[in-house]
């Protein structure tokens, strides 16, 4: 790092090398979406019996859609935690509002309103019930997301390290506890579904149709359309990951970054803190609040049994694992291990017992296998597969002044 | 001249301050004043009540009585970074840093409260933002080439050498375009050549950048050489107050450093 000669660097070359970088980065991810969409709409349903099979059981078009719910929210969360430093062990409370938002004006749940109001939506005719078009549903919930975790951090964010992740921790309890208690505005247990038809476009349903191929432009998609929802989703988790690579190259993500170093010596060079972190509070809350609504979707219903403590925890730990503060690496954490939970355990599980006669029900130890993953990445690989570039020069190299410290304090 | 300093505004003016602890009075009633483009010096025996002092003049405590005014304008009880923006740059007495930032980015972090795009112009890149980011890294630069590091803008911070940290944190104080530097032990882990050549360092920046500079310093050779006006402070309490010269030979200073008996033999 430090090898690289004066004369070749020039002002503001580092920023062109990043920026490419993500250029390049972007294509890969506009390319994958595309590949895997027409895998599932084209190539999977012309597949033989055994290559059907093979899909549904180990890759299957609802937990491809699920872990880009993931990414999103991870995403979000690197924000808080990889970027701004804050441990957030609350983050479901985002992702149960964002559910709600959308339960509450993509369905008919609200039934005051009647006749229903219709905006854009490509629900069915004549029902109760607010019914919006998804995306202001996504940009709503969003907002109001962002505007939550702006009222959550503005008293908890004061307190520091344990104290800030005790105070989340509670939130993260408290939120899902009054969904499922205030019976009145949330239908408690019971939850709410099902949710409206989305409409893919900004303006509802259109007329046009184009032949049988089920392309996502005009038709609404109903619970079943995973492989048209897919894109949707990926172009939400695209907005995510586009949004926390720019943002950390401005000004709000170097006072982020300061405030992860040094709290104290960035609010001495005239950052302020509370604004900074209410900022990311608010940005991580943003992308919460979007993976709330595509949960909401993808499931096509919102229950708050959903919203347990273990979705924070797994969050933390795509975060971990893919590599805190690296977006792409906190993708792949998250792809990884949303496949792995929904996916990979249960069949990993289904195909041991049948070949060894065993009844062990692996998706139960998700969790201390997970742990035992975690405390191995803890011992040997620190920084997360793919660690920011930063993060691995703290934990791969002795700081300069140490080692020189030990030569014999020559500075 | 005379005439000139009465109406001049002070870049910093510290009256009465008062801090208490509890029982413990840290500082008591002192007052200070920094002149416009000079350097002055706080210096005090172990406890003296200098870093509260300092504290207090940067937001960190609000003092008990007593009010702080940075360029006439009245900052006691602000937040660090409200007073910071307002022109208080500050350096630290074990250098901190930001490690993992690049030296520029170091700088650029000083520049927050001077740059003014929001969240939706970052995402957007909107022209404005574009060029607030190349003006930034510009002037981030023009700051390591006048501390002498602007070769290594782009490396981490974490990996500069010892002497060049304290550069860069001086750098990173001045992106703060302050009226008034503060400098905690500047000189700490230096040797005396290396010190002589900081305060040649410290005359540059006062000249060229046009602030004034508060000393904190324990090295006394370090004090005389750069300092124009020395404050001393012992128990809390300010003893003395003068040029070089007028502290070097004042008896209650050398009581202070060096103690009642010390001082009996050498002053009587």
């Amino acid at each position: 790092m430090a090898t690289s000669t004066p004369d070749t660097l020039e002002k503001g070359s580092k920023g062109d090398v990043t920026s490419s970088h993500n250029r390049r980065w972007a294509l890969g991810f506009l390319i994958a979406a595309i590949i895997t969409y027409l895998f599932y709409a084209f190539v999977v349903p012309n597949l033989g019996a055994a290559g059907k099979t093979f899909v549904s059981t180990w890759i299957p078009a609802v937990a491809t859609n699920e872990a880009l719910v993931w990414v999103i929210c991870a995403v979000g969360l690197n924000i808080v935690v990889g970027y701004a430093g804050l441990l957030d062990l609350g983050f479901v409370a985002f992702w149960a509002i964002g559910g709600y938002t959308a339960g509450w004006i993509m369905s008919t749940f609200i039934q005051a309103v009647n006749p229903g109001f219709y905006l854009a939506s490509a629900a069915y005719p004549d029902q109760p019930g607010i019914h919006l078009n998804w995306w202001l549903v996504l940009i709503i919930a969003a907002c109001l997301c962002a505007f939550a975790g702006v009222l959550i951090g503005a008293p908890t964010l004061r307190l520091k390290s344990d104290y800030l992740a005790l105070v989340t921790l509670a939130f993260g309890e408290i939120i899902p506890q009054v969904f499922l208690n205030a019976d009145k505005f949330t239908n408690g247990a019971r939850g709410i579904a099902p949710l409206d038809n989305v409409s893919p476009l900004p303006f509802g349903p259109s007329a046009i149709s184009i032949g049988d191929v089920k392309i996502p432009i005009s038709q609404p998609l109903g619970p079943f359309d995973t492989s048209a929802k897919f894109l949707l989703f990926a172009i939400v988790a695209a907005f995510a990951i586009f949004v926390s690579l720019r943002i950390r190259e401005g000004r709000l993500g170097r006072a982020w970054l300061a405030i992860r170093e040094d709290e104290l010596a960035a609010s001495m060079m005239g950052v302020p803190l509370m604004r900074t972190k209410l900022a990311a509070y608010a940005v991580g809350a943003f992308m919460g609040g979007m993976g709330g609504v595509v949960y909401a979707i993808h499931t096509n219903s919102v229950f708050p049994d959903r919203f347990t403590f273990s979705i924070s925890i797994l969050l933390l730990a795509m975060i971990v694992l893919g590599g805190m503060g690296n977006v792409w690496g906190v993708m792949i954490g998250a792809l990884g291990l949303a496949w792995f939970n929904s996916t990979g355990l249960p069949q990993f599980g289904f195909w041991f017992n049948g070949q060894f006669g065993t009844a062990i029900n692996f998706p139960s130890y998700s969790f201390l296998i997970l742990g035992a993953i975690l405390v191995l990445m803890m011992l040997f690989r620190r920084e997360g597969l793919f660690p920011e570039t930063r993060t691995r020069q703290i934990l791969r190299e002795a700081e300069r002044s140490d080692a020189e410290e030990l030569d014999g304090g020559e500075a | 001249m005379s005439t000139d300093v009465v109406t001049e505004v002070m870049p910093l003016t510290a009256s009465n301050i008062t801090v208490r602890f509890g029982g413990l009075v840290a500082v008591k009633d002192v007052s200070f004043t920094v002149p416009p483009a000079s350097i002055v010096s706080l210096i005090g025996p172990n406890g003296a009540g200098k870093t509260t002092f300092f504290n207090v003049l940067t937001g960190l405590y609000r003092p008990t009585t007593g009010s702080v005014a940075l360029n006439g304008k009245d900052i006691t009880g602000q937040t660090p970074h409200k007073i910071a923006s307002l022109g208080l740059g500050r350096t630290f007495q074990n250098i901190r840093l930001f490690g993992l930032m690049t030296a520029a980015e170091n700088v650029m972090v000083g520049m927050h409260s001077h740059t003014t795009s929001n969240i939706v112009q970052i995402v957007a890149r909107t022209r404005h933002q574009r060029r607030e980011e190349v003006e930034s890294r510009e002037f981030a630069q023009e700051m390591l080439d006048f501390v002498g590091i602007g070769r290594h803008s782009e490396e981490y911070a974490r990996n500069l050498s010892y002497g060049d940290q304290r550069r860069l944190e001086v750098a990173r104080a001045l992106a703060l375009r302050p009226k008034v530097l503060l400098l905690d032990e500047p000189t700490a882990g230096m040797n005396p050549q290396e010190s002589a050549v900081f305060v040649d360092f410290v005359r540059r920046v006062r000249d060229e950048q046009g602030v004034s500079i508060l000393l904190i310093e324990h090295d006394m050779s370090v004090v005389m050489r750069a300092s124009e006006r020395i404050t001393v402070l012992d128990q809390g309490e300010k003893i003395a107050e003068g040029g070089p010269d007028d502290i070097r030979n004042n008896p209650r200073v050398v009581e202070a450093y060096l103690g009642r008996t010390g001082t009996e033999g050498s002053a009587r």
